[in-house]
């Protein structure tokens, strides 16, 4: 029987949860790195038993964590994340320009076809790519280097390259996206970028319109239409039907749109789902109520999700990198939360129990499907 | 022989116990310890000092016979105790919350 495993990063280590099938037993190991921070953690579709992590600190910096057996073992690769060049300078929190500085590896994108290439999205925002397994890596400088780099400013959270996003139908095709400068498509493999941010507006800028300097939070696609994405901004819920070029809001009826995760079901490309947070000064569900939001129309109508889910007392925040869904049939989700809840569901979010309760808070989940 | 003690976090990193010690040519220096400790243990690289500053992490101290030595220049000798091998050279995560 085929089963799945959930990578989970959080402020104190990473845990690996397993099940068969069923995704009713489920068995928890960790902690991997006990005390580190692990930004992200996510399995190769080529070889899924290549896993690679990130691990930082605010002590000893940025470790990279490779494992080849599934996550059971793990071995240090590379660290140098030098950029290209000299770095530069862009905009800071006060309006003074402030040189690009390496902190840490916000999440990895693994390469659909090469279990030993891997993308890694980094604040200050960049995009780097190893071709070595993780040994070494190499910034994609088109990005950073774009006519408008000068001008982009960190988020509260720091200027983070947060979403990586590989078309599967085409390989020079790469989506990325940056808190706070918004969203970017290169169409030639990652050398050169144009930002795809027409339609976003963002009332927390000068210009709502800008080309750049929107606060996106997260970006999905169903891999077999590349071309419909759909984002969660800072506040709004938006589809693009062309691959970026342009947006339109699909909040709907959402009781906020404010929130962090997007996903999109396996097999159903027109069903998404978000969790919405109260506002951005308040990082909490609405009402005490945890309810993740499920749009079987591609959005705009929404229904909540609350069966097995706290629906009182309940103010934990759900991060842009803590959701993911399996590829079983029915196709099952999971979130963390940063009260150290691991939520999964294996019917497509009707029903949701918790895999784990009480673990640091949740940074991240990622999903693998096992044959 | 120098000896060099490790945080808790760095000897899990490097898979060592508290102390390592390392053979290190001439007067020992933070230069030529942390050289020969990265050497050694090449996963430490970046964790301590910048891949190509060479500059201590702001969180990291380096302290010896008693001694504050983070801000002494990276090519000053390092006590004599150290040198001996009578006192360990420590490399110290500050402390701080979280």
């Amino acid at each position: 029987m085929s089963g799945v495993r959930v990578l989970v990063g959080t402020r104190k280590g990473a845990f690996v949860l397993t099940a068969d099938g069923k995704r009713d037993r489920w068995k928890v190991c960790g902690p991997h790195f006990p005390g580190w921070e692990i930004y992200h953690l996510k399995g190769s579709p080529a070889e899924p038993d290549r896993i690679y992590g990130s691990q930082t600190s605010g002590w000893f910096g940025q470790v990279m964590q490779r494992s080849d057996d599934g996550g059971e073992t793990w071995e240090t690769v590379g660290n140098e994340f030098a950029y290209d060049g000299v770095p530069g300078t862009h905009m800071w929190y006060d309006g003074t320009q402030h040189p690009w500085q390496f902190a840490r590896v916000w999440h990895l994108e693994p390469s659909l076809t090469d279990p030993d290439t891997v993308y890694a999205g980094v604040e200050d925002a960049a995009l780097f790519r190893s071709t070595d397994g993780g040994r070494t890596w190499s910034e994609l400088a088109g990005l950073r280097g774009h006519p408008s780099g000068p001008s982009w400013q960190p988020g509260a959270g720091g200027m983070c390259l947060h979403t990586v996003l590989l078309d599967p139908s085409n390989s020079k095709r790469i989506f990325a996206a940056i808190s706070a400068a918004g969203a970017f498509r290169s169409d030639d493999g990652g050398t050169t970028w144009r930002p795809i941010n027409q339609g976003l507006k963002s009332q927390g800028i000068p210009d709502p319109n800008a080309e750049v300097g929107h606060c996106v939070h997260r970006i999905a696609m169903h891999p077999s239409r590349p071309s419909v994405l759909f984002m969660q901004k800072h506040w709004d819920v938006m589809r693009s039907d062309n691959a970026g070029d342009s947006w339109h809001e699909v909040s709907g009826n959402l009781p906020t749109d404010f929130g962090f995760p997007i996903e999109v079901h396996a097999h159903e490309p027109e069903t998404i789902y978000v969790v919405p947070i109260t506002s951005d000064s308040h990082h909490f569900p609405p009402e005490g109520k945890l309810r993740v939001y499920r749009s079987r129309t591609g959005g705009n109508e929404w229904e909540p999700l609350t069966k097995g889910l706290p629906q009182q007392d309940c103010y934990v925040n759900v991060l842009r990198d803590a959701m993911a869904v399996d590829r079983l049939d029915p196709c099952g989700i999971y979130f963390g939360t940063s009260g150290g809840q691991v939520y999964g569901s294996s019917d497509s979010g009707t029903t949701w129990a918790p895999i784990v309760r009480d673990l640091p808070a949740v940074l991240s989940v990622e999903v693998q499907t096992l044959p | 022989m120098i000896r060099v003690v490790l945080p808790q976090h760095l000897r899990a990193l490097a898979r060592v116990g508290e102390e390592v010690e390392l053979h290190v040519e001439g007067p020992p220096t933070q230069r030529s310890v942390l050289d020969a400790l990265e050497a050694r243990y090449p996963m430490l690289r970046g964790t301590i000092r910048g891949h190509t500053t060479l500059q201590r992490r702001p969180f990291v101290r380096f302290f010896a016979c008693e001694q504050d030595l983070s801000h002494e220049p990276a090519d000053a000798p390092l006590p004599e105790p150290v040198a001996s091998g009578a006192e360990p050279f420590m490399v110290v995560g500050a402390m701080a919350g979280g």
